[in-house]
């Protein structure tokens, strides 16, 4: 049994839960947030440190900051202003803030003990998997280019839509 | 302490996240949650892998992780922009109003 893991897979099925089950999608995008740093942490448990970083940096970064900008996108007018103020009280973040606490209280607690003792080798490093990347998964990372750059003609273009019809 | 999660933990974990997005997709019928539970859905597919991976303390496992995250980042910006697109026209987020499929 490790405790690091079942904390935090605790606290990432109890935020995904109440992510699910909000009303406010602002409220329910603060859960989903703490629930992908809840992963992040279980995959440095896991000895995968590279793709914890990974799982901070871009799912609860730019992917979150996105949602971020749709919402604030959707909300222009007057009834935006009364809904903000009401997004400020305690009760919208004192969830979200907790769970996260937890999460923080766990990762001091591994600082100040020295980290996890990982069996030999149990540790895949960002090398090693940057070498397989290159490697034999070649073309898995030109299909993985592809799509993105599908995916950027096709924000591109709905986005001028957009614009064209506002 | 040494660390080791066994595999069927590990493996618990993402099919339950797995399911909680399955549920929010099926359950919410605001567009905003359908994509967010999507990703939570992706995300216990890239535990899957993770958990996997550091089974056989392989590098597979996170280059799989990480072509579901450039995946999670493609369909997350379509999406987003097909949403604020039918917002123009349907000044809506219910999934339900944008059923009759004219140009």
């Amino acid at each position: 049994m490790n405790a690091t893991f079942d904390i935090s897979a605790v606290v990432a099925v109890l935020a995904t839960l109440m992510m699910i089950t909000r009303p406010s999608a602002v409220h329910g995008l603060l859960y989903l947030t703490v629930s992908l740093l809840a992963a992040a942490l279980v995959f440095f448990v896991l000895g995968a440190p590279f793709a914890a970083a990974l799982e901070v940096i871009i799912y609860a970064g730019a992917i979150m900051v996105l949602f971020v900008f749709v919402i604030m996108m959707l909300n222009i007018g007057d009834a935006a202003a009364l809904l903000e103020s009401a997004w400020l009280k305690p009760t919208a973040w004192i969830g979200p803030g907790l769970l996260a606490l937890l999460l923080a209280i766990e990762l001091v607690g591994l600082a100040a003990s020295g980290g996890i003792a990982h069996p030999a080798g149990a540790i895949v490093s960002a090398q090693t998997v940057g070498i397989a990347l290159v490697g034999p998964y070649m073309l898995a990372v030109e299909i993985a280019s592809f799509l993105l750059l599908a995916a950027l003609v096709a924000a591109f273009h709905l986005g001028r839509a957009v614009m064209r019809v506002s | 302490m040494v660390a080791s999660v066994p595999l069927d933990q590990g493996l618990l974990l993402a099919a339950v996240l797995f399911a909680l997005g399955l549920a929010g997709v099926l359950v919410r019928r605001n567009l905003l949650f359908m994509l967010m539970s999507l990703e939570v859905m992706l995300n216990a597919t890239g535990i899957a892998f993770i958990v996997a991976g550091a089974r056989w303390s392989a590098p597979d496992g996170q280059i799989m992780f990480i072509l579901v995250l450039t995946f999670a980042a493609a369909e997350v910006s379509v999406g987003l922009a097909l949403i604020l697109l039918m917002h123009r026209g349907i000044p809506t987020l219910d999934a339900d109003a944008g059923d009759h499929l004219r140009g």
